[in-house]
């Protein structure tokens, strides 16, 4: 079967279950694609080509005895290198944890495997998720496969170039203030950032633990949909986790938007630094909803001005607590020093990157005595507000609409010398974080400016991914790009 | 009348105390808490504090968390937090402590410590939970991290829970430093809660202490001491330190504001190096971990489960059994021994105190040799009884009681099986020993003639004549009784 690897997760799903195509079939159709794409994409930090064939065996076995695990039991996936997978190096795209191998499996790449999910690999990302565009990894950045001179978005970079690519059907990555749906949006794909606490977290590197949210990246929305159905849910080894099950997303989501009330940020569309592509197609895709029969209403947001501030003072000071593990006793790089001291902050120098030794300065100074109430405090503070600004809007309305990012994807090194600049991707969706909110990001075409993807933004209410998902399908059935050959990269 | 020290100067000392838990499990993993074993054989992702790892309370031991509170009469928290202490060091796995900040679970209690001086009321500022650090064994140089040659990390304790008792600065002399301590330890063993082992580092105590001139009203420089794990070593750090304190003072030097190690093999306290920068633990709430809000209900059922408190016990002891102070402080030292006491107290029925004396007079001593403890000897509460009751009944004489009940506590036979094996068992039957009292009267009857007259005090070489007879079997005070009767 030609073109395998540009079926969605769905579609091979229905391919195994009429027994068009075996799983082993699927895995090799991957393996070349990655053969292919991945020496312009560098996607991939760790491939596991021969435990995906025993994976894809297993499952066929599976198939051929009537005990499949899943109705998506033999489609494989790939993980975004921050979730602890048993066995196989995890680097969360850092130096510093380089030769370390994991002695357990997180509940993400558990319930993966329970699915019968056979495993690509491990992809990559900024340095412990700390990044716009992967060119903060520790291995070298990755490439957007829509043009290899820009960036795929970040920190899952690794993740959405591989998909975008045909390198796989769907993937995880980690959202902790727009790093799933940034880079979704940046190379055309589905990116959903789930309620705080309905993915468990545990297994997952840690970077910003109130803001870190697991997410799936995927070419359609059923496939996000169904990813999220088969990974969501209570998990008991995560304190944070939400104590209910995942819904039946799928069952509703073809039930349409008439009636909904869609939410347009005044803020939001008066915010410089809009790029006039991104303005023109987000702007259409309102009118769409519209025509699809929700109601738009004009809404105002005022804490969204602070929500960058406030991101970059309780995003650092956390990660400042939770890389302090890093001190080259127990595992990962050690460079040895005289004295313990030394040991610990040559590891620390030589291991850690720039933007990752930037955020752990600013995390201690924010925490640090005498500035806590000033920085770390009042952000928290800012953080009420938002949900208190959210909570009042969702009063009024379903959802809201944004653009997911200002920028199409942007050329490598063109914001490396400006930390701030980066910063500005993220800041339509860190409010979302700093709320805990469902968010989703869906490709509305391409930018008139560059022919490069742009991303929606639907934000739902806290544990309300029914309406998002609803909302979202719609949208994409109407628009008919994603699947089309205009929504595939010519790579 | 010349004047002491006492009068001269004023001491103020606040004490910080270390428990550890006897949990089934860890703080936040489901490692099994127990000491000793081999090094980094009780461990997982979590207590390793492995990337991707989180947290999950242990319930229970919120619980006796609170129950040490509820026990020091401390208000429960409605809504607590877990904060997170960054610093570094190589036996903290995540370079962090989960601990409590300014949210503790108990507040705002106190508890009664009495001696010499009286009762004194001591306030109880705070009583919180954390998680225990690993072991670190640093190897060549001092035996401390700078100059070793390596150290050897052991995880097992790593994640143990912890509570942290804070008294207010309401202790103004050593007695009633030991006191406290003692006291804390009594009580959390009563609770059931700890091991309180304190040679194990189960319980650990640092102080601050400061003295000045009496009359003043600024408080002296506050010096930290660490590394006291004895009621003894409490009592010998800080009267070094109170005493060092003094003599600065006397001596017109201005004391530091500092920590210092009580070192044990000296009974000194020695500078450590000024701590890493000034402690700034960059505390802030704990994102892994949800805030907790003990119901009312829960709060009130483990008030439920608290039982009688050491003190009370104490009274108690005093009123039912009529013992004196120094037997009970002995007898409550620990739960186990007063419960060993009381079930021998019921064995035997009668007074208490006489199996109280039995066991401070000479069971005690037979522990002290071999240092055990009472709980741990072979002689059950029950057979203690017996071996009093023998005596009652003149089947054995005291003394030779003694050496029956050593060799009950060498072999845990029962009395009357061991009075029977050395032979000691009195003759105290009448009929046996009217024939012989009758032999020695008309064998002796010019003695015996000098006691019909009223000369009582020659009765006693007729008992020796008895007991010669019998080679010492008989017992004395029957054949006492006997001729008495016969002759007067
Ligand atoms: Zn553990």
């Amino acid at each position: 079967m030609t073109d395998l690897h540009w079926r969605s997760a769905t579609e091979l799903a229905g391919l195994l279950a009429n027994g068009e195509v075996s799983a082993v079939e699927i895995a090799q159709a991957l393996i070349e694609r990655a053969d292919e794409v991945d020496g312009q994409l560098h996607a991939y930090l760790h491939r596991t080509d021969e435990r995906l064939l025993e994976d894809a065996r297993a499952s066929d076995e599976r198939r051929a005895s009537g005990q499949t695990r899943s109705r998506f039991d033999g489609v494989p996936t790939a993980h975004k290198d921050l979730f602890v997978t048993k066995g196989v190096p995890t680097t969360s795209g850092s130096r510093i944890l380089e030769g370390w191998l994991p002695t357990y499996d997180g509940t993400l790449v558990k319930r993966s495997a329970q699915a019968g999910l056979p495993l690509q690999g491990k992809l990559n990302m900024d340095e412990f998720a700390m990044g716009s565009s992967t060119e903060n990894s520790g291995y070298g950045p990755s490439r957007n496969p829509w043009n290899t001179k820009s960036v795929p978005g970040g920190s899952s970079g690794g993740s959405s170039a591989l998909v975008a690519a045909g390198g796989t059907p769907w993937s995880w990555g980690t959202d902790t203030g727009g790093s799933v749906r940034q880079p979704a949006s940046l190379c055309g794909l589905v990116g959903v950032k789930p309620t705080y606490g309905l993915v468990s977290r545990f297994g997952v590197v840690a970077f910003a633990s109130s803001l870190d949210q697991p997410g799936p990246l995927t070419r359609t929305v059923t496939d996000a949909a169904a990813f999220l159905q088969i990974a969501g849910g209570h998990d008991p080894m995560d304190s944070t986790s939400i104590p209910q099950a995942v819904p039946d997303y799928l069952g509703s989501i073809s039930g349409g938007i008439e009636g909904m009330r869609i939410g347009i940020v005044t803020e939001i569309e008066e915010a410089e630094g809009t790029q006039p592509g991104v303005k023109t197609r987000v702007g259409e895709a309102y009118r769409r909803l519209e025509k699809l029969g929700a109601e738009l209403v004009e809404v105002s947001l005022p804490s969204f001005e602070f929500g960058i501030s406030a991101y970059y003072l309780v995003a650092p000071a956390e990660c400042s607590s939770n890389l302090a593990r890093y001190d080259a006793v127990r595992y990962g790089l050690r460079v040895e020093g005289p004295d313990v001291v030394s040991m610990t902050s040559r590891t620390r120098d030589e291991g850690f990157g720039d933007e990752v030794k930037r955020r752990i300065m600013l995390g201690t100074y924010a925490l640090s005595a005498g500035y806590y109430d000033a920085y770390y405090g009042k952000a928290q503070r800012v953080r009420t507000l938002t949900i208190r600004d959210l909570e009042r809007v969702f009063t009024d309305v379903d959802l809201i609409a944004t653009p997911t990012s200002p920028s199409t994807a942007f050329e490598l090194g063109a914001k490396t010398a400006d930390p701030l600049s980066m910063y500005l991707n993220d800041v339509f969706t860190v409010p979302v974080n700093l709320a805990g909110n469902a968010a989703i990001s869906v490709p509305c075409g391409t930018s008139p400016d560059d022919e490069l993807p742009v991303g929606l933004q639907l934000i739902a209410k806290a544990l309300d991914e029914t309406t998002m998902f609803r909302a979202a399908y719609a949208f994409e059935q109407d628009l008919g790009w994603a699947g089309s050959e205009e929504g595939r990269p010519s790579l | 009348m010349s004047t002491t020290k006492e009068d001269l100067f004023e001491t103020t000392c606040g004490l910080e105390i270390h428990v550890e838990l006897a949990t089934a499990s860890k703080m936040f993993c489901g490692c099994k808490v127990d000491f000793g074993g081999e090094p980094n054989t009780r461990t997982c992702p979590v207590c390793l504090g492995l990337p991707g790892s989180l947290p999950v309370a242990n319930e229970k031991a919120v619980e006796y968390t609170m129950k040490i509170g509820l026990a020091l009469n401390c208000k429960i928290a409605e809504y607590s937090l877990f904060h997170r202490k960054n610093y570094f060091y190589p036996d903290m796995p995540k370079d962090y402590q989960i601990s409590q900040y300014d949210l503790p679970l108990c507040y705002a209690g106190h508890v009664d410590i009495a001696g010499d001086w009286g009762t004194t009321t001591v306030g109880i500022t705070r009583v919180h939970l954390e998680e225990d650090t690993g072991k670190s064994i640093h190897v060549g140089g001092s035996g401390r991290i700078h100059d070793s040659a390596y150290s050897l990390e052991d995880f097992n304790r790593a994640g143990t829970p912890l509570v942290e008792i804070v008294s207010e600065p309401d202790i103004h002399s050593v007695a009633e430093a030991r006191a406290f301590v003692s006291e804390l330890r009594i009580l959390l063993d009563s609770l059931g809660v700890s091991d309180v082992r304190m040679e194990e580092g189960s319980l650990r105590v640092d102080a601050n202490i400061s003295v000045r001139r009496r009359g003043e009203t600024e408080y002296g420089t506050k010096v930290e001491v660490k590394n006291m794990n004895s009621v003894r070593s409490v009592g010998r750090a800080l009267e070094y330190e109170e005493l060092r304190q003094r003599e600065a003072i006397e001596a017109g030097e201005q004391l530091v504001q500092e920590t210092r190690h009580f070192d044990e093999r000296t009974g000194t306290t020695s500078s450590g190096r000024t701590k890493e920068g000034s402690s700034d633990y960059r505390y802030f709430p704990e994102p892994d971990l949800v805030p907790f809000e003990p119901s009312a209900e829960w709060v009130d059922r483990v008030q439920s489960t608290l039982g009688e408190t050491p003190t009370d016990r104490r009274a108690r002891f005093a009123t039912e059994y009529g013992l004196g102070a120094k037997d009970i402080e002995v007898l409550t030292a620990t739960s186990a021994t007063a419960d060993w006491f009381e079930t021998a107290a019921k064995a035997y029925g009668g007074d208490a105190k006489k199996v109280a004396n039995w066991i401070m007079a000479d069971l005690y001593g037979l522990l002290n040799e071999a240092s055990i403890e009472l709980t741990e000897s072979k002689i059950a509460p029950d057979q203690l009884a017996g071996l009093v009751k023998l005596v009652d009944g003149k089947s054995i004489s005291g003394k030779q009681a003694k050496s029956v009940l050593a060799e009950m506590f060498s072999s845990g036979k029962d009395a009357d099986a061991v009075a029977k094996e050395k032979g000691l068992e009195q003759i105290s039957d009448t009929g046996a020993l009217e024939g012989i009292v009758d032999e020695v009267i008309s064998e002796h009857a010019e003695a015996a003639a000098k006691v019909r007259a009223g000369n009582l005090g020659t009765i006693g070489f007729l008992v020796g004549q008895v007991m010669k007879k019998t080679r010492g079997q008989a017992n004395p005070g029957l054949v006492n009784d006997l001729l008495r009767r016969k002759l007067t």
